[in-house]
């Protein structure tokens, strides 16, 4: 019950900053969650979010265990409230403003200057992400093999994760 | 048309109830990202966007903090029905998720600790990542226009991973600079 306060104060922090997408506030997510709160391991966090990407609608249900862990039901309540409210009352308060806003310059000046920061945060995100789930050789060629079947493909991502999950299975364990 | 739903939105056509099961729906079944769902759900199924206001309607999602599916729920449930629209969507879109993880953080608490769960939870992550690069890979094709652009990134990475820095100074130092950087009529000028 304790932690309910906690939860709700990281997870609409984070909800901020998934710019671009969830993985933005993935470095800043392990930090708080990890290392700030003790609420999960590392190992945990990086398992979660990857198990997540099996779960369908947003990527990011895995704040859901998170809360849940830390606070009981409860807390997994607060922390889906936290992670999508924030965000969610924004979009619709400027949502349709911002698509009004088409003509004014530094509009356009907006998206493209953020564009590369946002990428950017992706990319930091998933090298956070390759601490805990990159180790060797064999991890590194699921990642790329990923990577590579998806720019030549447009096979769904869930079922690459679930074939990863096999070939997981007959190769480490 | 004749009976807006709410006065903010005149447009409105749709019961919030309808908008909540189309959700629902989508929330449901969107297995590997929700985009291709919500545009055979809201363009292909329903006929509630055409193509053209799908695509607008993204790119907002897209340029706002948050996930594009849920921020998809808010604009167009917001377009649809209103205030009740948004709330209904957006709940719709997180609670079969939402509930699934619940249940995958208890077996996962149980369970993952076992031999066979830890080899397949390795080989998951390591996809995992490959997931987030191919994001990276497509969102860069699309977006990174100018050598400046591939600067933009690499001090936001550095800052982040090798400095860290907060997500958010990042966002912020690095996002002014950038759109700065970026300011209308600089471009005009190399057109």
């Amino acid at each position: 019950m304790s932690e309910v306060p906690a939860i709700i104060r990281v997870f609409a922090y984070l909800s901020l900053l998934t710019v671009g997408g969830g993985m933005a506030a993935f470095p800043e997510m392990k930090t708080l969650t990890v290392e700030t709160h003790n609420w999960l391991s590392f190992d945990q966090l990086v398992h979660l979010y990857s198990v997540g990407q099996l779960a369908p609608g947003p990527n990011m249900m895995m704040i859901v265990p998170i809360g849940d862990w830390a606070g009981g039901p409860l807390g997994a309540i607060a922390a889906l409230v936290a992670f999508f409210g924030p965000t969610a009352g924004l979009t619709y308060a400027v949502g349709r403003w911002w698509q009004k806003l088409e003509a004014w310059p530094w509009r356009a000046s907006i998206q493209s200057g953020l564009a590369p920061v946002s990428i950017g945060l992706l990319l930091a995100g998933c090298f956070t992400m390759a601490k805990g789930a990159i180790f060797g050789i064999d991890t590194a060629a699921i990642a790329v093999g990923v990577l590579l079947v998806l720019m030549q493909t447009r096979m769904n991502p869930a079922l690459l994760v679930i074939a990863a999950a096999i070939v997981g299975i007959f190769s480490f364990q | 048309m004749s009976d807006p739903v709410t006065k903010a939105d005149p447009q409105a056509a749709v019961p919030a109830g309808v908008v909540f099961r189309e959700f629902l729906t989508i929330g449901a079944t969107s297995f590997g990202g929700a985009v291709p769902y919500l545009r055979q759900g809201l363009v292909t199924r329903r006929a509630w966007l055409n193509e053209k206001e799908f695509v607008e309607l993204l790119s907002i999602s897209q340029s706002l903090p948050g996930l594009n599916a849920t921020n998809m729920a808010i604009l167009v449930g917001q377009k649809l029905a209103g205030r009740m629209g948004a709330a209904l969507a957006i709940l719709g879109m997180c609670l079969p998720g939402a509930i699934i993880m619940f249940a995958v953080g208890i077996i996962y608490r149980t369970y993952g600790d076992h031999s066979i769960t830890s080899a397949a939870l390795k080989g998951v992550a390591a996809a995992a990542v490959g997931l987030i690069l191919a994001t990276v890979v497509q969102l860069g094709k699309k977006s990174l226009v100018e050598y400046a652009d591939y600067v933009f990134v690499a001090i936001t990475v550095v800052m982040v991973n090798k400095f860290h820095q907060s997500v958010l100074t990042t966002l912020v130092v690095v996002g002014l600079l950038s759109v700065l950087w970026h300011r209308p009529g600089r471009s005009a000028a190399k057109e």
